[in-house]
């Protein structure tokens, strides 16, 4: 068996799409089962069963999502509570929710609806981004499917007045921060907003709101079903559950695969996906969790546990679970020289330290790609990267000197090779093929 | 990103056509009535749809529809990147060019683009192209990849791009989706999970018995 | 109260206080640059870091945050600095080191705040940006490369002005401010944003490198171009007023500042009279102070006093129509009026022609109705109450009169005083409002005032008001909205017929047939000087060559607003004294000094030989002129005494106002004037492609 995760304890069966996404094989593969029993225990028994099953949410940030729900106020007032689901999926890297919406999407849409009763939502907002689609073709269908079979819509069998629309971006990558997103839903610019307040409080149109990832609802459904004890028995204590991975990059066979939360990362890479393109040795570095965390070297790629916790303490992050592999053939510069202009074209430009210093990064980067920066620019580069981190309305600031930090942090000999040979006339070319555009 | 203007030519006027309209209502219909200006990044997609790109009346129709200002909606058009300010080829390449991608050989197809098409960001002299490199487009494991028109083209190299470039120009319909042996995203040469024929056989829709079940709260 | 400490010393503040606020409670500079006092916190320069405990271990933006009991806010440690250091930089990077060309050196906060905050070096050594200029209009000149994307300007025009005109456009560094296809800014408030930007991106286009800040002396002034009396502080250079900006009076205009007030000022040096003149043989001639005395005592001495007729104009200070009414009502001249529109207003109570919320006070109004009036036509100030009432209160407006976008909403309730028996009815969904308003306004207008039947209307508006209880225990909604600065003091003084005299109407109408041997204006120049017979004798005594001079037989060439120190009472009531900020063009003199001159060539001298001693006057036979920048709310006002008997007839109400940019003499001498109302009002650029 690859890995360590049993085919029967896997909740997303269709992962790959060769079964039928709609309502007839979701049924057949256990969604909507025993959803009305679920909902007839009751709200805080729901988000009681999320908070003992530890589900972190998915979407890179890792907040635990029973405690997040309990945070929207416990009475309906004036205002009517959401429910906004972030499908935004942008994180380089990142593949996952894309496989939800398109294959399992009524999966999704059974967890939207238990999430909204827990919270009393009775309007849940799904945001896809833009370019995704052809899975928000699959997800209104299904949608309209479910509302059809009154699974919901007002008056449906469940008991629980709710509503869902599927709603899109247009290509911005910051419309990912819950906030921003709730701006781009309300049809304007997606700048994050100040917190507080937090959008518990006063969310979409100023109402009582909670932002999920698509994972992290998806999930909730079968935990449920077969208890927060079996979803907490997989990974380590405090990063429990099974988890998408996304691994990309120069391994043999790249693939989306649910496993166990805290799978060695070697593991995943060799069960799963062939092992690293020309044998583990050749592995260079990985970015385990999406280009915003640093990336970790092949020495500590040995032995480390994909989960929240084991890639904090490497100063990276496990993210959104996004595991880019670059063997030894990697320019490392270019590729966190890329990552640096995917930064400075989504910033949203609202607040300075990002706006001005993700494109003073890129082009710093730039420079040091291909070995014209002087070697004083490391340390100010280093510098304003320090600037920018925690200076920021959102953690997209963040996002954008953590890549590069973690490039010096394991890699600074080789810009300085670059720097050094470049000067003694032996410009370094390899990596071309990754200039960035402007 | 360079910075996004609106096109020097601008057609007279915009109407929208009678299916954008009959869209506008299902999209106005997903909000609340006095929240109209959701809408807005929907129904410009509606129009980019009806037209290829998005005209400057079009702005205006769109803000007066919403009851937006004009600036307003002009913010929003330029601001996601997604919304073609210029007439586009009737073929729109968008090539993700981001890190994943990249490390997998984007720059090889967007050379194939680049000499097959020309330059990047210009509509082709016959009018039929335009290729664009964009940032990341969430589908890495398949990478490269493409976007083209609504749809991605996955796992390409240089000679399935060039195939496919090759294919819309002669008015053939190329499919999306994976150009190497996969299904999806799993992995090539067959998926090595999700194989146990119990997930699929229907014992999973037998009703399940909740676990953890204590006493009920009083149904709310 | 709650209590924080700021850098260790301890500092009580009320609840809801932001961290920023804390810390300069404690006197503690916060820099900033996004922050507004007036304006939405969206918290993006990020300028004011400040260390909080308890908080994350990362500085804090000071604006946005809520303070909190028992808060440490530290201001000073290395952490803030290094902050602040780096966003300083981050917002240097890609600004031009023009400042030597720039209009807001010495007054930029960023280079203020460079100088404090920044670092002493750049390491920044690429290619800055460069943006493309913007097309704003011609109140505004641009120069966006110098933008620091602050917001300022789009939250101002956003929220204050009420017109959504310009917006951040793109997105990441490329974010750049422009207004839609670069039309011009339409608001009549457009010159704030020139103020409130922190940097030279946005800088006053009518005074682009015509001074430097240092050079200037400043002046505390009032405006005359409303009857707002907004607080300004003229500023000058040699006999030039260079430019006139606010002075925050937060009862009156808080900061801001009509285009009007602010840019019209070009006018000054334009079409002056700067000395007087005669008419010989039908041509004006240049003339000697003691001819134009001559010939004015000679007609004076052969006219009966009941055949001479004296008409004040809008921008005249108190002083010289104390003067005036003293030197000619002394003689017995019954013919006075302050009011050259003929608006049927004065008289009464002093209440009645107040505006007795006091423009404070209507910002905690909760139903508005307006009269024909069109605030944001005749004080787009006043109006920026009238919408934070709306924004903050929810406050509902109702409208008698044209229907007109006022920049928030309003209720349009019909055309005619009809409205008011429509309206009155219950069930009526406004009328409904104001009779459950907590706070009722009414606003009564010059659109009602100066008609014929104005007393009647007005007469009806009062009846409104009664039956809404506008009038009531601590709260009178009572509102009349002028559009003279001299109006209401004027009116307080008496400046109005007497014993059977005829008003300005009359007059203009009696000149027409012979019925007037002199005309005596006082700087009115609204008026059809056309229509005066060629049998009355026309004295100007007035600052430009407008209406009034064209038609004068004899020019008294007097002093503009900045020109002389005077007194101003705004619609509100409020005495506003104001102090010369240059002397008079060429021979012109106070006006008030004229007039005394002229008194002593008639044999009739006035009792005062300065103008202290004239104002010692004026407050001792009016004492209301003693109580200097002072309103009293909530005095009561028997509603029945205000108006005039009388049946309205059914002519719509129409504001006077009709193009906001050419109301007096000052602003059509002036070109910016005249470009705004080319640019604005007769022909708006329409929302085309370029």
């Amino acid at each position: 068996m690859p890995g360590i995760l049993e085919d029967k304890d896997r909740i997303f069966t269709n992962l790959y799409g060769l079964h039928d996404p709609m309502l007839a094989g979701a049924r057949q593969r256990g969604a909507w089962n025993a959803t009305a029993d679920i909902l007839s225990m009751g709200r805080d028994w729901v988000i009681t069963q999320v908070k003992n099953s530890g589900l972190r949410g998915r979407g890179g940030a890792g907040f635990g999502t029973g405690l997040k729900w309990s945070f929207m106020p416990k009475v309906v007032g004036e205002r009517p509570h959401y429910l906004v689901v972030n499908a935004d999926e942008s994180e380089p890297g990142t593949c996952k929710d894309r496989e939800i919406l398109r294959h399992d999407p009524h999966l999704f849409i059974e967890g939207c609806l238990i999430a909204s009763f827990a919270m009393q939502a009775n309007t849940c907002y799904v945001y896809i981004r833009g370019e995704y689609v052809r899975e928000r073709e699959v997800l209104e269908a299904a949608v309209a499917e479910a509302r059809r079979e009154r699974l919901i819509g007002p008056g449906n069998i469940h008991g629980w007045d709710f509503e869902l629309h599927v709603t899109h971006g247009a290509g911005a990558y910051i419309c990912g921060e819950e906030t921003a997103l709730l701006e781009s839903l309300e049809g304007k610019k997606g700048l994050p907003r100040l917190k507080p307040p937090f959008p518990a409080g006063s969310g979409l149109y100023g109402c009582p709101t909670t932002v999920n990832n698509v994972e992290s609802i998806a999930v909730v459904g079968e935990i449920i079903r077969r208890g927060s004890a079996w979803f907490a028995s997989f990974g380590r204590p405090n990063n429990t559950g099974t988890k998408l991975f996304c691994v990309s990059g120069h391994v043999e066979r790249p693939c989306n695969v649910e496993e166990a939360m805290s799978i060695p990362l070697r593991q995943l890479l060799e069960d799963h996906c062939g092992g690293v393109r020309g044998g583990w040795n050749n592995l260079k570095a990985v970015i385990p969790g999406g280009s915003s965390v640093a990336m970790i070297p092949a020495e500590q790629c040995q032995d480390v546990l994909m989960d929240f916790d084991a890639l904090r303490d490497l100063k990276s992050g496990l993210g959104t679970a996004a595991v880019i592999v670059m063997d030894k053939s990697t320019d490392l510069i270019r590729a966190i020289a890329r990552i640096a202009y995917f930064y400075k074209h989504e910033s949203c430009g609202q607040c300075t330290p990002c706006r001005e210093g993700t494109g003073w990064m890129w082009r710093v980067m730039e420079r040091m790609a291909a070995g014209q920066a002087e070697m004083h620019e490391i340390d100010m580069l280093l510098d304003v990267a320090s600037q920018i981190e925690g200076h920021t309305i959102c953690a997209l600031g963040d996002a954008a000197a953590w890549p590069i930090q973690g490039l010096f942090r394991h890699f600074r000999h080789e810009v300085e090779d670059r720097i050094s040979s470049y000067r003694s006339g032996k410009p370094h070319v390899q990596g071309a093929t990754l200039l960035a555009a402007e | 990103m360079s910075v996004r203007r609106l096109s020097r030519e601008q057609p007279a006027s915009f109407a929208f056509s009678e299916a954008t309209q009959a869209d506008i209502q299902f999209w106005l219909g997903k909000f609340p009535t006095n929240r109209r200006q959701s809408a807005v990044i929907p129904i410009l997609w509606r129009v980019q749809k009806q037209e290829g790109w998005v005209s400057e009346p079009a702005l205006r129709a769109t803000a007066e529809l919403l009851g937006m200002a004009y600036i307003r909606v002009l913010e929003v058009a330029t601001f996601y990147t997604m919304f073609n300010l210029e007439p586009v080829g009737r073929t729109l390449i968008q090539v993700c060019g981001t890190t994943p991608c990249a490390l997998r050989g984007a720059g090889e197809v967007m050379d194939v683009c680049r000499s097959k098409i020309g330059p990047k960001n210009q509509l082709s002299p016959d009018g039929l192209f335009t290729w664009q490199e964009v940032e990341c487009l969430g589908a890495c494991v398949n990478a490269p990849m493409a976007q083209i028109n609504d749809y991605y083209f996955e796992d390409l190299t240089a000679a399935s791009m060039a195939q496919i470039i090759d294919d819309f120009a002669a008015g053939r319909d190329p499919q999306p989706g994976p150009y190497i042996d996969r299904a999806n995203s799993a992995p090539v040469g067959g998926p090595i999970t999700l194989t146990e024929p119990s997930l699929f056989d229907g014992s999973r829709a037998r009703k399940v018995e909740l676990p953890n079940r204590v006493q009920p709260e009083p149904a709310a | 109260m709650p209590k924080a400490k700021v850098n260790g010393v301890e500092v009580e503040f009320e609840a809801g206080m932001s961290v920023l606020q804390v810390a300069e409670l404690a006197g503690e500079e916060i820099p900033r640059f996004c922050y507004h006092e007036r304006l939405s916190i969206p918290g993006n320069c990020r300028m004011c870091l400040v260390e909080v405990k308890p908080g994350p271990p990362k500085p804090q933006a000071s604006c946005a945050l809520p303070a909190s009991d028992n808060q440490e806010i530290t201001t000073n440690s290395p952490m803030v600095k290094k902050a602040r250091e780096g966003v300083m930089e981050f917002l240097l990077i890609n600004h031009p080191l023009d400042c030597p060309i720039c209009d807001q050196g010495g007054e930029c906060d960023l280079q203020d705040q460079a100088t404090g905050y920044g670092r002493d070096d750049s390491r920044y050594a690429l290619n800055k940006r460069a943006v493309e200029e913007k097309q704003m209009g011609p109140t505004v000149k641009t120069i966006m490369t110098r933008c620091i994307h602050c917001t300022r300007c789009v939250r101002f025009m956003a929220e204050i002005a009420g017109q959504q005109e310009v917006g951040l456009l793109n997105r990441g560094e490329d974010a750049e401010i422009s207004t839609y296809l670069e039309t011009a800014v339409s608001s009549e408030l457009s010159g704030n944003i020139n103020d409130l930007c922190p940097v030279g991106a946005l800088t006053h286009r009518p005074w682009a490198y015509n001074y430097r800040p240092w050079e200037l002396k400043k002046v505390e002034g009032v405006d005359v171009h409303d009857a707002l009396g907004s607080n300004v502080v003229f500023q000058v250079r040699g006999a030039e007023v260079m430019r006139v900006l606010p002075r925050i009076n937060d009862a009156v205009n808080e900061e801001w500042l009509s285009d009007k007030s602010r840019y019209a000022i070009d006018g000054l040096m334009r079409r002056r009279l700067d000395r007087p003149y005669v008419r010989r043989g039908g041509k004006l001639q240049e003339a000697s102070w003691a001819e134009a005395f001559e010939a004015v005592a000679a007609k004076l001495g052969d006219s009966s006093p009941d055949r001479v007729g004296v008409i004040a104009g809008d921008l005249q200070d108190a002083e010289s129509m104390k003067a005036a009414l003293d030197l000619f009502g002394g003689a017995g001249v019954p013919n006075l009026d302050c009011r050259q529109d003929g608006a049927q207003i004065g008289g009464g109570p002093r209440e009645a022609h107040l505006f007795n919320t006091t423009v404070l006070g209507l910002e905690e109004a909760d139903a508005i109705l307006l009269v024909g009036t069109n605030p944001r036509l005749e004080s787009p100030v006043l109006n920026t109450r009238i919408r934070k009432a709306w924004f903050l209160n929810n406050a509902r407006v109702g409208l008698i009169g044209e229907a007109a976008d006022l920049t928030y909403p309003v209720e349009h309730l019909g055309e005619t005083h009809r409205a008011f028996e429509e309206a009155a009815g219950w069930g009526h969904p406004f009328a409904e409002a104001l009779r459950g308003a907590r706070r009722p306004a009414i606003i009564v207008g010059g659109g009602a005032l100066a008609r014929p039947d104005g007393g009647a209307l007005v007469r009806a508006a009062a009846q409104a008001a009664q039956a809404f209880d506008v009038v009531r225990e601590g709260w009178n909604g009572w509102n009349v909205l002028h559009t003279a600065a001299s109006r209401v003091g004027g009116l307080d003084m008496g400046f109005l017929p007497r014993g059977g005299g005829m008003g300005a109407k009359a007059m203009m109408g009696a000149a027409g047939q012979g019925g007037l041997d002199v005309l005596f204006l006082m700087g009115a120049d609204e008026l059809d000087t056309r229509a005066i017979g060629p049998d009355t004798f026309v004295i100007y005594m007035g600052t430009h060559g407008d209406a009034g001079a064209s038609r004068a037989d004899v020019i008294l060439p007097g002093a503009a607003y900045t020109e002389k120190p005077g007194t101003w009472v705004n619609t509100e009531g409020r005495v506003q004294f104001a102090s010369r900020a240059v002397f008079p063009k060429g021979e012109a003199r106070e006006d008030w000094a004229i007039l005394r001159a002229l008194s002593e060539r008639l044999g009739a001298t006035l009792p005062y030989d300065s103008i202290g001693a004239l104002r010692e006057k004026l407050i001792s036979d009016h004492p209301a002129f003693g109580q200097v920048d002072y309103v009293p709310t909530g005095r009561p006002l028997d509603l029945s005494l205000v108006g005039l008997d009388g049946t309205p007839s059914d002519e719509p109400l129409r504001s006077p106002v009709t193009n906001f940019y050419m109301t007096n003499p000052i602003a059509r001498a002036s070109l910016t004037m005249a470009d705004c109302s080319a640019v604005r009002v007769q022909a708006p650029v329409p929302m085309a492609a370029e």
